[in-house]
C-alpha cells in the first residue's frame, strides 16, 4: 500500500528560480496496482518518485509505505521497502563491480551488512537462474564488470536488483527512456513479467502514451505539480490516445505540450 | 660501475623504506581509488602514528600494542576527516586539509616537541635501519614484508564481506548505494578511518626505521602514496585484477619508487629537488589519461557511413 497525502514541495525557494515542483499530490495505491504516470516536462512526475524515495525532504504532507510513515526517514533507510530504476542506466549499477557483486548488494537491501561474507556459492547459482529469465546472455557472465554492459542489459540488471528482495513499492523513472525501441520493449516485458509475477505495487512514469495506456490498471497524468487525469480499470483499458489528451485539456485546461511524448505516441 | 655498486649497496635500505610506504600507500589507495575521495589527512596522520609510537616506545609500552594504539590514533584522525565531509558538509579535500593542519598542533602536544628520537641501543625497536643487512628475522626487510602479507590479506578477507562491498559500493555509485539501502555517508566515514589507520600503522614502523618521529615526516605523503599507486597501476595494472594483487601491486609501486628515487639520488641529483621530482612526475602521470581522452577527441577518425 502507498498513500500520499497531500505533499508539496518547492526548489529554491524565495529565489529568482523558485519552481513549485508538487503543488499538493494526493495518492492512494492498493495491493496490485500497478499505476503509469505522463506528462510535459517539468508536471512533477520525476519530482513526486523522487519524494516517496527519499531523494529530497518534503515541504509538507506525508508518505506512507505499507503502514510505516516514511517522510522523515532517509532514502537509504527507504531503500528497505523500495525498488528503484531509473531513467539513466548509469545510475542504478555500480560499472566497477561484477554483476553478482551488484546482485548481492541488491540482496542486502533493508539488512544489517556484517562481517560475514559478500557473497555465498549458493547465491552465485540463484543469480545464474534469476538472470537465465532476462534472456540476455548474462547467466554466463557473473563476473563481469558491469560496465562491460549495454545499456538495455544494465537496465535489465537493475530491474533484477530491483525486485531481488521483493519490494513493497516499485518504482520506475522513465526506466526504458534511454534504449533504442527494440531494447525498450524487451526491458518493458520483463518488467510486466516480474511485477505479475510478484504482484507489485508499482509506479511507472513513461513518455509513450501508448505503453500508458497499455500497460498496468491505472493512468494519471500530471501538470504543473497536480494529478489531473486519474483513470483506472475498464475505463482505462478503453481509453485511446485521442481521449486522453481531450481529458488533459478539459481538466488542465491547457494543450498537452511535450514533445518528446507526443513524438513517441 | 661504481652507481651500481653504490646502488645495490642502497638496495635493501630502499626495499624496507618502499615496504613501510607500500602501507601508507595501500591506505592511500583505499579512499583515493575505492572511494574516490582525494583525502588530505594522512600527510598529518602518518606522523600522528610515528609520534604516538615513539612515544609509547620511549614510557616502556609493548612494541605490538604501540603498533595498535598507532592505527587507533590513524582511525580517530580519518573519523574527524569523515565526520567533517559527511556530518558538516566540507567537501572532502577541504576536510582533510583542515583535519591535517590540526594534527600538527596534535602531534607535537604528542610529543612535547618537534623532533622526538628513539636510539635502537638503548630500545627495543620491531625495525631499524642499522638491521636492514643482517641476516635475521629482526631485519626490516622481513618482518615489514610479513606484516604487509598479512595485511594485505585481512584487506582483501574485509572487502570480501557485506560490510566491505558496502564500502566499495559507495566508492563506485553513490545514487546507487542508497537506493540498495546502503548509508553512504557512514561507509565514507569507515574508509576514511581504515586508511587513515593503516597510513598512521605505517608512520609507526617509519618513525622506528629511522629512529625518530619527526612532526613534518608526512609533509608530501598523500604524493607518495598517490606517485606508489600510480606507479603500481602502470606497471601491473593489466596483469593483476585480482583485489590482493592491485594492493600488491601498490606496494610493489612504492618499493619501486623508492629505488628510482635513489637511482637518481646515486646519480647526483639534489636531494633537495626531490619533492620537486616527485610531485612532477605525480602530475604527469594524472594528467595521462586525460591527455588521451583529450587526443581522441581531437582525432575523431574520418569517414564512416554518412546517415548510417
Amino acid at each position: 500500500m502507498l498513500d500520499i497525502i497531500n505533499v508539496e514541495k518547492t526548489f529554491n525557494p524565495g529565489t529568482i528560480n523558485e519552481k513549485k515542483a508538487l503543488n499538493g499530490i494526493n495518492l492512494h495505491l492498493d495491493e496490485g496496482d500497478f499505476v503509469t504516470v505522463i506528462g510535459g516536462n517539468g508536471a512533477g512526475k520525476s519530482t513526486m518518485l523522487n519524494m516517496i524515495a527519499g531523494v529530497y525532504p518534503v515541504d509538507c504532507g506525508s508518505i506512507v509505505v505499507d503502514g510505516v510513515d516514511v517522510t522523515r526517514l532517509p532514502e537509504y533507510k527507504r531503500a528497505k521497502y523500495l525498488g528503484r530504476v531509473f531513467q539513466d542506466p548509469m545510475t542504478g549499477t555500480a560499472a566497477d563491480m561484477q554483476i553478482e557483486e551488484n546482485l548481492a548488494l541488491a540482496a542486502r537491501r533493508g539488512k544489517k551488512r556484517s562481517l560475514r561474507i559478500g557473497i555465498t556459492a549458493k547465491e552465485r547459482k540463484e543469480y545464474k537462474e534469476l538472470l537465465k529469465i532476462l534472456d540476455l546472455g548474462l547467466e554466463n557472465r557473473l563476473t563481469a564488470k558491469v560496465g562491460l554492459l549495454s545499456g538495455g542489459q544494465r537496465q535489465a540488471l537493475t530491474l533484477l536488483m530491483a525486485t531481488l528482495k521483493k519490494p513493497k513499492l516499485l518504482l520506475l523513472d522513465e526506466h526504458t527512456a534511454a534504449l533504442d525501441p527494440k531494447t525498450a520493449k524487451k526491458v518493458l516485458d520483463i518488467t510486466e513479467e516480474i511485477v505479475a509475477r510478484d504482484n507489485l505495487i508499482t509506479v511507472m512514469i513513461t513518455h509513450n502514451m501508448a505503453d500508458a495506456i497499455r500497460v498496468g490498471n491505472r493512468l494519471i497524468m500530471m501538470h504543473e505539480g497536480r494529478i489531473v487525469v486519474d483513470v483506472k480499470g475498464e475505463e482505462k483499458k478503453k481509453l485511446t490516445i485521442e481521449q486522453l489528451l481531450q481529458m488533459f485539456e478539459e481538466s488542465s485546461g491547457s494543450q498537452f505540450t511535450s514533445d518528446k511524448v507526443m513524438l513517441s505516441k | 660501475m661504481e652507481i651500481f655498486s653504490q646502488l645495490f649497496n642502497a638496495l635493501p635500505g630502499s626495499i624496507s623504506q618502499g615496504l613501510i610506504w607500500g602501507i601508507m600507500a595501500i591506505g592511500v589507495y583505499l579512499t583515493y581509488r575505492i572511494l574516490d575521495i582525494p583525502d588530505l589527512t594522512v600527510d598529518g596522520s602518518f606522523a600522528t602514528g610515528g609520534a604516538v609510537a615513539v612515544v609509547l616506545i620511549l614510557n616502556g609500552c609493548n612494541l605490538w600494542l604501540a603498533m595498535l594504539l598507532a592505527f587507533i590514533a590513524g582511525l580517530l584522525a580519518g573519523a574527524i576527516t569523515g565526520l567533517l565531509h559527511t556530518l558538516m558538509g566540507i567537501p572532502p579535500i577541504l576536510a582533510g586539509i583542515l583535519t591535517q593542519l590540526a594534527l600538527y598542533s596534535i602531534n607535537l602536544k604528542i610529543m612535547g616537541k618537534a623532533n622526538q628520537s628513539v636510539n635502537v641501543n638503548q630500545t627495543d625497536l620491531l625495525v631499524s635501519l642499522r638491521w636492514v643487512k643482517e641476516f635475521a628475522l629482526h631485519n626490516p626487510l622481513i618482518t615489514v614484508g610479513i606484516v604487509l602479507a598479512i595485511l594485505i590479506g585481512l584487506l582483501y578477507w574485509f572487502f570480501g564481506t557485506e560490510m566491505g562491498c558496502a564500502i566499495r559500493a559507495t566508492g563506485a555509485n553513490l545514487n546507487m548505494s542508497r537506493a540498495q539501502g546502503i548509508n553512504t555517508n557512514f561507509n565514507k566515514v569507515l574508509g576514511i578511518m581504515l586508511s587513515n589507520g593503516l597510513v598512521a600503522f605505517s608512520g609507526a614502523f617509519l618513525a622506528q626505521y629511522q629512529g625518530f618521529a619527526d612532526v613534518k615526516m608526512g609533509q608530501g605523503a598523500i604524493v607518495i602514496g598517490l606517485a606508489a599507486v600510480i606507479i603500481g597501476e602502470a606497471l601491473f595494472g593489466k596483469i593483476f585484477k585480482n583485489f590482493a594483487l592491485r594492493l600488491l601491486s601498490v606496494a610493489l609501486g612504492s618499493i619501486i619508487y623508492y629505488i628510482v628515487v635513489q637511482a637518481v639520488i646515486t646519480m647526483g641529483l639534489d636531494a633537495n629537488l626531490l619533492k620537486l621530482l616527485s610531485a612532477t612526475i605525480v602530475a604527469i602521470f594524472l594528467a595521462i589519461p586525460y591527455w588521451k581522452r583529450q587526443y581522441a577527441q581531437n582525432h575523431i577518425k574520418k569517414g564512416g557511413k554518412v546517415n548510417a
